[in-house]
């Protein structure tokens, strides 16, 4: 393989690292706080992208023109709706059932992701059909000989690691970041400390959620489709990501974000059938939880006896 | 009234009861009259919990419970009998029947030994493409191939042993969602199993008379061929409740309580919790892959559509909305799942996100289940009394 070919893979690669990571950061924030999987996140995923696509549509109505403009407001409405939406499903379904098994978060939070993916087919005008997504970023190329960086996938890959650093800081420089880890080390202590849990709660869950919508625009602006089923593999992996990652930590996530992606590159690159990347990349997935059961960066646990 | 008598007829009530209303349920066709039925089902199970008919009930059926799974077995019958010809009532009546037992084979792993498995379509599945392969490629006789496919299940399933060993609780419950995910794309890719287009399965044949075709007595009862797999898959999971239940009421089942409720403990008093879980893990899978065998057989033809992550989902659905751990509780958790979305036809496009709601909701206010487990009654004899 040429070394353009190779540069294309680890592009291409990167790029759905960065989706990954948003979308795994997001679970392991909601781990962090409440010890829960909110299985929901990946068609949250696919929320944010279609309130970006309705927004777009509603602007070309409107008649605007500047791209820059479009560009932000379609991404803030996103990220907005999304927030609300992720903030409302901790009030309503996951936090009710905080003293309920554990299992009955993970089916709730399914359901709703069912919910929300049969929603978006019914009521999103024609919403069974996939749709084309706006290329809304400039599409100017720069080719070195068979390898060619598009700028919007480069606006994209630096955007998503800016969104990913930008949660960094908010969780390790803020005063509501350090309530989150407070909350995430011991709910009770720091309750105890004046720490309103219900809102840290409710600001984990709007701050992940808020994230996948970004990874869903982020996801329609590279693929230029989007269609309701896409979540539900999306949260897979991004769960996957997560875990291999090691659940509550967020560099894991990250690292299990670009390693997920990396496995399905070379799967790609591997094998002649190209639809053998999942398998292989899950088979890893596997080998790689037998290897090491909590993750790669292992979460600190010590067990109460 | 005696006692003796105030038992039986308890227990004749609820039987009638449910037999009436699973052959409503699975008859009606007008949609008014399954809103009516939805409606009184509400109505009856509420006016049967303030009654007491339903402490009644349980109690009876604890005292005499061979009298009572004979005789739920003969409501079964009576139900087959009476739909003898309604060719989509019996396959919705097979199916239920094969899922229950997948997931008593659930119920089994992670109500039992508390071992996630979010991948029971999968081992279903594999039921299924081992059926298809032994019978087009061997002359294995159908009736063995059966247990056959179960057994090449749970030797699959062997290969997940070693991670679901080391990891616990929602890493445990990535081994088997990987695995899910990994054996659908799997089969879609893969040529030498039909990929996406599938295989056919030929019908059961038993000592040369085929499935396929219908029972016939005399002139006037002529049942649709859907008749026989009821019958096989009722026996099926009647099989397979025997088994589960057993394995609960023993020692075997104490050990499992035990290394799900608290695995350090259950390793200080000497339980073996790899043995335990192995053994329920694949004791699970076997029950999943026979159902599959059956399905395979009754539909003829199989496709990786049908053992998505999507129908692993709603077996895992029916195990905890029965109420996690409890058999009884599979079988209306079953029958809801899967009758429900087909029979809210007027409501067609919508019923699924009807269908999400009605699990939440369920969720959100049981949140243990339609019936809940009891507490092991380690005393039987004196309990009852």
């Amino acid at each position: 393989m040429d070394l353009g070919l190779a540069g294309q893979f680890v592009l291409n690669g990167l790029m759905l690292g960065v989706i990954y990571a948003m979308v795994a950061v997001g679970f392991t924030l909601f781990f962090g706080v409440l010890d829960v999987i909110k299985f929901s996140h990946g068609d949250v995923v696919m929320a944010g992208a279609f309130v970006a696509l309705a927004t777009f549509i509603g602007l070309q109505v409107l008649g605007v023109e500047s791209l820059l403009f479009i560009v932000i407001a379609v991404s803030v409405a996103a990220l907005a709706a999304m927030a609300v939406l992720g903030a409302l499903i901790a009030r309503l379904l996951v936090l009710p059932l905080r003293n309920s098994p554990p299992l009955n978060t993970l089916l709730v939070t399914l359901m709703l992701g069912l919910a929300l993916r049969e929603a978006v087919r019914l009521f999103y005008p024609n919403g069974s059909n996939p749709k084309p997504f706006p290329a809304l970023l400039p599409t100017e190329a720069f080719t070195f000989g068979s390898f060619t960086l598009r700028a919007d996938s480069l606006i994209l890959l630096l955007a998503g690691i800016a969104a990913i650093v930008l949660v960094h800081v908010l969780i390790n420089r803020t005063r509501m970041g350090l309530a989150i880890r407070a909350v995430a080390q011991d709910p009770e202590t720091a309750r105890v400390m004046g720490v309103n849990f219900e809102r840290v709660v409710m600001v984990t869950f709007a701050l992940g959620s808020a994230l996948a919508a970004l990874a869903g625009v982020t996801n329609g602006l590279y693929y230029n489709e989007v269609n309701f089923g896409m979540g539900l593999l999306l949260g897979v992996i991004g769960f996957s990501a997560a875990v291999v990652g090691g659940l509550g930590n967020i560099y894991g996530a990250i690292l299990g974000g670009f390693l997920f992606a990396g496995l399905q590159t070379l799967g790609a690159v591997w094998f002649s059938v190209p639809a053998y990347k999942d398998v292989f990349a899950f088979a890893a997935v596997i080998l790689l939880m037998a290897w090491k059961p909590t993750g790669l960066i292992a979460e600190k646990s010590a067990e109460r006896v | 009234m005696g006692e003796r008598a105030k038992t039986g007829l308890s227990i004749a009530a609820a039987v009638i009861a449910g037999g009436a209303f699973a052959i409503l349920f699975l008859e009606l066709e007008a949609q008014w009259a399954v809103a009516v039925l939805a409606a009184a089902t509400v109505a009856g199970l509420a006016a049967f919990r303030f009654s007491g008919a339903n402490a009644r009930i349980d109690r009876a059926a604890a005292r005499h419970p061979r009298a009572a799974f004979a005789l739920a077995l003969a409501t079964v019958a009576v139900v087959a009998a009476v739909l003898h010809e309604a060719h989509f009532a019996l396959l919705m009546l097979a199916t239920v029947a094969l899922y229950t037992t997948t997931c008593f084979g659930l119920t089994l792993q992670f109500g039992h030994a508390g071992i996630v498995n979010f991948a029971g379509a999968a081992f279903f599945g594999i039921g299924c493409y081992a059926t298809a392969i032994l019978t087009t490629h061997t002359a294995i006789p159908h009736l063995l191939v059966i247990p056959l496919a179960g057994l090449v299940a749970a030797l699959i399933g062997s290969i997940l042993i070693l991670p679901i060993l080391r990891t616990r609780g929602h890493y445990a419950a990535l081994i088997t969602i990987a695995f899910g995910i990994l054996f659908k794309t799997f089969l879609e890719v893969n040529d030498a199993l039909g990929g996406p287009q599938g295989l056919k399965v030929p019908a059961l044949d038993l000592f040369g008379w085929s499935f396929n075709d219908p029972i016939r007595i005399g002139e006037e009862f002529e049942g649709s061929f859907y008749l026989n797999y009821v019958i096989l898959s009722v026996a099926l999971a009647a099989l397979a409740w025997v088994i589960v239940n057993r394995v609960e009421k023993s020692w075997l089942g104490l050990s499992f309580d035990a290394v799900r409720l608290d695995e350090t403990a259950a390793s200080v008093f000497g339980i073996d919790i790899a043995r335990w879980k192995i053994l329920a893990f694949s004791l699970g899978n076997l029950l999943a892959g026979m159902a599959g065998a059956v399905y395979a057989m009754m539909t003829g033809f199989i496709a990786p559509t049908s053992f998505t992550f999507g129908d692993s989902l709603i077996l895992v659905s029916i195990v905890i909305l029965g109420g996690l751990g409890n058999l009884l509780g599979v079988i209306p958790a079953a029958l809801l799942l899967l009758v429900l979305p087909e029979k809210l036809q007027m409501i067609q496009e919508y019923r699924f996100l009807l269908y999400a709601v009605l699990v939440i909701a369920i969720l959100l206010f049981r949140p243990h289940g339609l019936l809940p487990r009891r507490l092991r009654a380690y005393f039987p004899a004196k309990d009852a009394a």
